[in-house]
């Protein structure tokens, strides 16, 4: 995993929302660090905060944000200091861009699908409207849509293509970082695992580096070569996916790995008791430990990071066999 | 030129209907096991009329197109189909929101399409639902008592204390306790596996013989979906109910259903029980999807996974013969793009339309 050279690195960020009932810490205290041309998975459940780590990354942030802070490297340079006018100018689409989640839903119903894949270029490259249509043409050639879809409208289109223009759209820029958010969750299943074979593809093609975010695990094993694990804003789990889909550390982890059910394997899936903690006020100390089947007196403390051969754990029970990080 | 498409299905069946009519009988099984039947689907079609201009007939959309199962008391099936297969629309058929161009549903040995308005009523209380996004199918401004109320009501009980006991009754049983706390709740403040729970409880609430789920899960997070499957399987159990629960994903079925069908296209392509479908899929389609199906596994993202080439026909003009041969890695040439494929058994009560098993 620390072969690659490092693309991005993540330290410290938080991203706190004002509400009506307080403030929620829906990004807290994140640290993560993405290789050249590798995939990483987010995995967590809905409300854990990945889509919202997602936007602050890529500086897409609501009206009522109380915190932003922390640092992001990428490519050595840390964007967090930038102006927001040189951020767009210089950093998105340039270098991050994202498949927002839903994003087959999202197209411009107006608009030729191969114009909104070009405008992109347009817009950022100050390219010419031939050379970018071009463009977009090697593109759609890239994720496996028809060239001469080009001039359709995205009603023409079933979900699986809309959702490869979608990426398309994302990758015309040819960023080096590309944020995907659920990408497959409203596909079928030879759908869902065609976009995987494209995202493969693209992987090794264009050296391209992807952070994937959902909840299926089990899809999520197609591309990841790391996997963060997300619980109530804070990361809890890093390592390998190697590692991960074999053996995962925190119990959080392991129970979602469960819970999955399996076609192959003779298994019956368990589920997790209870509920995510509001984000408004977090419990102190482990937010797991509520859930938790092996929580003991320690979990009320916050718990470290631990670093247990490579992989990154937050939790009390790896005290004695890893190092704190 | 604009197409639309009509909220119901056509009456009037059309003339090519007809031709292409390829209904072929279950043999013994259906027969021996008549006796204890609660559903019987017949040679179902359910089509859907294109307009042009919102006049003129511009074709059909056959989105069911000659479906023939038998349900049994107690039994819990999953139909297995991709997005735009029927498998919604074969749902709402049965649960009598649409009327077949041909074929019936017989419910207790009843057809559905001779009930009378009073009789139906009393079918959708012996009918449950469950739909798929739980947060759409409760009403914003209703709190869960009167969700939950307003089946009874509708069905004629009265006493408003039956009805309080009731709702008691079945909130406990799906564990939503203590039941004065979710009372008064309105469906967003619960969280989407609670929301899901109501669904259940509401479909539950009149003590339905049958309940049609149509992707109860599809909607929750990872760590909930067994919870939400685990309570399905309980009350099925319990209330010896007849399940119907349609998916498109492979890997939940199996802990839920006896038996599985297999969409494709309009068509059932394969029928057998759980696990001879999924140890020895026999059908090309049925072989791709459980293909497809991941299990969590790092090895997976270093392979390519074989997958049929193309996306599913257009239902309007299917393709002629079976319908997957123009995806299908085993095609026999002469034969699958000529004549549809009947139901062969080659094993025992397994069943698909496929031609490499003539």
């Amino acid at each position: 995993m620390t072969e690659k050279e490092t693309l991005l690195s993540i330290e410290d960020l938080r991203l706190y929302f004002r509400t009506t009932q307080g403030i929620v810490q829906a990004v807290d205290s994140v640290d993560l660090r993405l290789g050249v041309n590798e995939a990483m998975v987010i995995l967590g459940e809905s409300g854990c905060g990945k889509t919202s780590l997602s936007r602050a990354v890529l500086r897409l942030l609501p009206n009522n944000v109380d915190t932003y802070s922390g640092d992001i490297y990428l490519e050595g340079e840390n964007t967090m200091e930038m102006a927001d006018e040189a951020f767009r100018r210089q950093i998105r689409w340039f270098k991050m861009s994202l498949v927002p989640q839903a994003a087959m839903n999202a197209l411009n119903p107006v608009l030729k699908v191969g114009d909104q894949v070009a405008e992109p270029l347009i817009v950022h490259h100050r390219a010419e409207k031939e050379e970018a249509r071009n463009q977009a043409a090697w593109m759609f050639e890239k994720v496996g849509v028809p060239v001469d879809f080009l001039d359709r409208y995205a009603f023409e289109l079933s979900g699986g293509m809309r959702q490869r223009v979608a990426l398309a759209m994302a990758l015309i820029t040819l960023p080096p970082l590309v944020f995907l958010d659920e990408p497959t969750s409203a596909l079928d299943v030879l759908t869902q695992a065609n976009i995987f074979n494209v995202l493969k593809n693209i992987k090794k093609e264009l050296a391209v580096s992807f952070i994937l975010i959902t909840h299926d695990i089990a899809t999520s094993s197609e591309l990841a070569d790391s996997v963060a694990v997300m619980y109530a804003g804070q990361i809890v789990e890093v390592s390998d996916a190697r590692r991960f889909f074999t053996d995962p550390l925190h119990p959080y982890a392991q129970l979602l790995m469960s819970s999955v059910p399996k076609l192959k394997v003779e298994q019956e899936p368990t589920f997790i008791t209870g509920q995510p903690p509001s984000l408004i006020n977090p419990p102190s100390g482990c937010r797991f430990a509520d859930r938790c089947p092996s929580a003991f007196d320690r979990c009320s403390e916050e718990p470290p990071v631990f670093l247990v051969d490579g992989q990154q754990v937050r939790c009390w029970l790896y005290r004695a066999k890893g190092v704190r990080a | 030129m604009t197409l639309e498409l009509n909220g119901q299905p056509s009456n009037n069946i059309p003339a090519e209907l007809s031709e292409t009519q390829q209904f072929r009988s279950d043999g013994p099984a259906s027969a021996a096991t008549s006796r204890d039947v609660l559903l019987s689907v017949q040679d179902l079609h359910v089509w859907f009329e294109l307009k042009r201009w919102g006049f003129l007939n511009a074709g059909h959309v056959r989105a069911v197109d000659g479906v023939s199962f038998d349900l049994h008391h107690g039994e819990a099936i999953g139909i297995v189909g991709e997005s735009g297969c029927g498998k919604t629309t074969l749902m709402k058929t049965i649960l009598g929101l649409y009327q077949p161009v041909q074929g019936n549903v017989r419910f207790d040995n009843q057809d559905l399409s001779e009930l009378t308005t009073r009789d139906m009523q009393t079918y959708r209380s012996k009918a449950g639902y469950v739909q798929q996004d739980p947060y759409g199918a409760l009403p914003p401004f209703m709190t869960v008592e009167r969700i939950l109320s307003e089946p009874m009501v509708i069905a004629g009980i009265k006493d408003r204390n039956v009805r309080d006991q009731r709702i008691r009754e079945v909130l406990t049983e799906v564990k939503m306790t203590p039941v004065d706390d979710f009372l008064t709740k309105f469906p967003h403040m619960l969280s989407g596996g609670q929301q899901q729970r109501i669904v259940i409880t509401r479909a539950m609430i009149l003590n339905p013989q049958l309940i049609v789920a149509d992707e109860p899960v599809s909607m929750l997070d990872a760590s909930v979906r067994v919870e939400i499957l685990r309570l399905l399987q309980r009350l099925q159990a319990s209330h010896h109910l007849a399940v119907i629960y349609i998916t498109h994903d492979l890997s939940t079925v199996r802990y839920f259903s006896d038996r599985i069908f297999v969409m494709y296209a309009g068509k059932l392509v394969e029928r057998a029980n759980v696990n001879d479908i999924l140890r020895h899929p026999l059908h090309p389609y049925t072989q791709a999807l459980l293909a497809a199906t991941p299990d969590p596994d790092y090895r997976n993202a270093l392979t390519h996974r074989e997958l049929p080439p193309g996306e599913p026909p257009s239902l309007v003009n299917p393709p002629e013969g079976c319908r997957f041969h123009p995806r299908c890695p085993k095609k026999i040439e002469g034969l699958c793009e000529v004549e549809v494929p009947p139901n062969f058994e080659p094993a025992p009560n397994h069943y698909t339309a496929c031609w490499l098993f003539r």
